[in-house]
């Protein structure tokens, strides 16, 4: 089987700072992948990289492409690279502001896309935007609302909508559920876990918040000061730490 | 341009004057040295705006526009940033329109502005003033007669021909410009043609009001690639921007130029389901009778009684004349 | 249908000056389809540790560790995953599910994940739940609120919702009454029937004696502590 995303020797540095050094891994299809460490661990700077956000110093970042199969996004031509970005890619942020447009309605949102693909026909995209809406829990009637009327959860969920309506195959997500309050999470974390299976979503969870990787990610990368320390199954890597810093990362978090 | 500047460009016109001289002195120095000085009657330093070069602006600078021009029409719908010059009127009454008009000028034009498709408005009478007494060319108000037509906001009724210029004044250059604030992301947007955001717009207006609600600045897709703002005018007028005139945009503030040669593909973005319809009033002009034309409203009294004229002046006019 | 040879494992306490512990040695166990093994010895002699093995949530240190074709001592997470969803099942003693997620969902999200039919996973998923006696009134609410004993149950569902060809139970009995007990003890049974492989630890000596062909006493894998 041909991996999904193939990434190799992705270095970036910020001057004489390392943000990230010597990462690579294989993400197969329908692969969810936890990345987690401490704030400046260098996984969100990663977390851009793969992206196409930033550019690394070093390293390829191959993805398999419907069209021409395996391609080097670092290397491709930056107008590819966007396609691929309002396509076959998708980004969840952290904060909703950044991933929304919060003068548009939501439904002007999700449709963005669409239109962005060449969707021209106004009654289909508002038909595909109303679908795209329950899914993610929000009701019709506030399609023609703009994000800033809803709570933090729906913004989310509007982000997450607007994301997948064009049937992407790989999401990152930055903190999907950072700033949000518990019961919003676990609401959150059960949509997400719903559609990566309903629509064989590969994805990359950058978190530090090890309760939702292990309801969320099928593997586990531990990142600390840029490099990664260890990586596995998320039981056995949470169950069954090896690294030091891991074992540290693990016996930190508070039972509940 | 600073005093300095105009020194640099002594040498290329004439060359007298000495340093030191007060800054009215080295434009009386430039306008010796103008070529067209002595035919044209603009230029006799009796009358005050004889003191300019011919149509106000250096030759430094309108070579400068007019490479912006030449640009633009190469690449038709594509914003060409330039040096915009202060000019002796605020900006929003036309600063880009009159560096675009004054870069294309020769002593031969015959000139016509209108503001709103009127010749008589304050803003229209302002700039014809303005050229013909910095340029002394003949204005007219007959589209028809005009080789130069300076626009705010409209385009004349009466179909243009090849040999004519249109020149219209633009505020916001900018079609992406209400939803994507960045002026780095929008001319990355346009160019990777990434225009989804611009029918986003769109879909808003239709799901807000019913139907696709913009009047006027209605956007279009120039040749096939750059989307474009074809300035405020009403979208009744789009249709007729695919035309055998060539048709230059100034902003001012903004300092773009943008064109459209003759002859050239002007599409208005819709929908498959809520196509464009260049929209009017649904009345006939209470003046001439005309039924294609766009009308103003004009309310006639305290009661509200109103009555629908032609925008267009001079259309409106011709066509009495005839009619008489 | 389930193979260790030679499997050690011993962990390394790097936040507590680096001490090693040396928790197995030499472990070697096989068992056949249809098979049931019992895993026994005293509290902290290992049968936790090596069940956890076999399912890939601790790492062997060395050995091999192979459950049908797939060596989990040395299989890619994805391997370990597949393995997971179409071979081996795992009823723990706790239950860890999404928050919120419907009890009925619950049960079926192993058939789901294996991507069957919505109406044929929540068809299973009911008849079990039915089964197990758990109240037709639960089915639509999350189990994080159930006491221990239904919690159990859930658990137990869940594991028997798809037919794996082998299943690691960790005391399936332990906390139900006779009457579920006696549900859980034929589930078991029919699973053998139908050629699953078993590895289970079981308190309830009864119960092992009535399902285990074999016992398999851990502490022979357990390092001399004097060595």
């Amino acid at each position: 089987m041909t991996p999904l995303l193939s990434v190799q020797g992705i270095r970036k540095t910020y001057g004489f700072r390392i943000g990230c050094t010597d990462v690579g891994f294989d993400l197969y299809p329908g692969e969810v992948m936890g990345i987690v460490g401490e704030s400046g661990s260098g996984k969100s700077t990663l977390l851009s990289c793969l992206a196409g956000h930033l550019t690394p110093d070093q390293g390829s970042v191959v993805f398999d492409t419907r069209a021409e199969g395996p391609r080097d996004t670092v290397t491709m031509s930056e107008p590819e690279r966007r396609m691929l970005g309002r396509t076959d890619w998708a980004f969840v942020h952290q904060n909703p502001r950044d991933g929304l447009r919060m003068s548009v309605s939501a439904g002007g949102n999700v449709g963005e896309r669409l239109m962005a693909v060449g969707a021209r026909h106004y009654g289909q995209i508002r038909e595909t935007a109303t679908d795209w809406l329950g899914r993610v829990e929000i009701t019709e009637d506030r399609i023609d609302d703009r994000p800033r009327a809803f709570s933090g959860g729906m913004q989310q969920r509007l982000q997450i909508a607007r994301n997948l309506v064009s049937g992407p195959r790989l999401v990152f997500m930055d903190e999907p559920t950072g700033g949000l309050d518990v019961s919003v999470q676990a609401r959150l974390l059960d949509l997400l876990r719903g559609l990566v299976r309903e629509m064989g979503l590969s994805a990359l969870i950058v978190t530090h918040d090890l309760a939702v990787v292990r309801l969320l990610a099928h593997r586990l990368m531990v990142m600390k000061s840029g490099r990664v320390v260890e990586t596995g199954l998320t039981d056995q890597v949470l169950d069954d730490p090896q690294h030091p810093y891991t074992q540290l990362l693990v016996s930190s978090v508070l039972q509940v | 341009m600073s005093l300095a500047g105009l020194r640099q460009g002594k040498p290329e016109h004439a060359g007298h004057g000495e340093a030191g001289e007060q800054p009215h002195e080295v434009a009386a120095d430039i306008h010796f040295a103008a070529p067209f000085s002595k035919e044209n009657a603009g230029m006799d330093e009796s009358v005050p705006g004889g003191a300019y070069n011919f149509a106000y602006l250096d030759e430094e600078t309108k070579r400068m526009i007019r490479r912006a021009i030449l640009k633009g029409i190469a690449i038709p719908g594509y914003q060409v940033p330039f040096a915009s010059r202060e000019m002796p009127m605020p900006y929003g009454w036309g600063t880009g329109g009159v560096q675009v008009s004054a870069a294309c000028l020769t002593p031969d034009d015959s000139f016509k502005v209108i503001d709103q498709g009127a010749d008589d408005t304050t803003n229209a009478v302002s700039i014809r003033k303005f050229f013909e007494r910095t340029a002394g060319v003949e204005t007219t108000e007959r589209t028809a007669e005009a080789t130069v037509i300076q626009t705010r906001h409209r385009i004349p009724e009466t179909p243009l021909t090849e040999g004519q210029i249109l020149v219209y004044q633009v505020p916001i250059p900018e079609p992406l410009r209400f939803l994507e604030p960045r002026e780095t992301e929008t001319r990355r947007m346009h160019a990777l043609e990434d225009y989804g955001l611009m029918h986003v717009k769109l879909y808003e207006d239709i799901a807000r009001h019913g139907e696709i609600a913009t009047a006027y600045a209605y956007p279009v897709k120039v040749e096939g690639r750059y989307v474009m703002d074809p300035s405020p005018i009403p979208k009744f007028d789009n249709p007729k921007m695919e035309m055998a005139a060539i048709q230059l945009f100034g902003a001012g503030r903004e300092q773009r130029i943008y064109a459209i040669p003759p002859y050239t593909r002007v599409v208005s973005l819709d929908f498959e389901d809520h196509p464009f319809v260049a929209g009017k009033a649904p009345h006939d002009c209470a003046l001439c009778g005309a039924s294609d034309t766009y009308l103003d409203e004009i309310i006639t009294d305290d009661a509200g009684s109103r009555m629908y004229v032609c925008s267009d002046t001079d259309h409106c006019a011709t066509r009495q004349e005839a009619a008489a | 249908m389930i193979e260790l040879r030679d499997v050690s494992k011993s962990f390394t306490l790097h936040n507590q000056g680096g001490a090693v512990i040396e928790v197995m040695r030499g472990a070697s166990l096989k068992v056949a389809p249809g098979e049931c093994v019992a895993l026994t010895g005293e509290s902290g002699a290992g049968k936790s540790t090596l069940m956890r093995m076999i399912w890939g949530n601790y790492l062997a240190a060395s050995g091999s560790i192979m459950v049908g074709t797939t060596d989990v001592a040395r299989a890619e997470p994805r391997e370990v995953l597949a393995l997971r969803r179409e071979t081996l099942g795992y009823v723990s003693q706790f239950l860890r599910v999404v928050p919120r997620v419907p009890t009925r969902e619950v049960v079926a999200e192993p058939l789901l994940a294996l991507g069957r039919s919505s109406d044929e996973a929540l068809g299973r998923a009911e008849a079990l739940l039915e089964r197990l006696n758990i109240p037709r009134t639960l089915w639509g609410l999350s189990p994080t609120t159930f006491s221990g004993g239904e919690q159990q149950r859930v658990n137990i569902a869940r594991g028997f919702a798809h037919a794996f060809p082998a299943l690691l139970l960790d005391e399936p009995t332990a906390s139900l009454d006779a009457t579920n007990r006696e549900v859980v003890l034929a589930l078991i049974e029919e699973a053998k029937a139908r050629g699953a492989a078993i590895v289970g630890i079981f308190h309830d000596e009864e119960a092992r004696g009535r399902v285990c062909d074999r016992v398999v006493d851990v502490t022979r894998f357990t390092p001399a502590r004097a060595a």
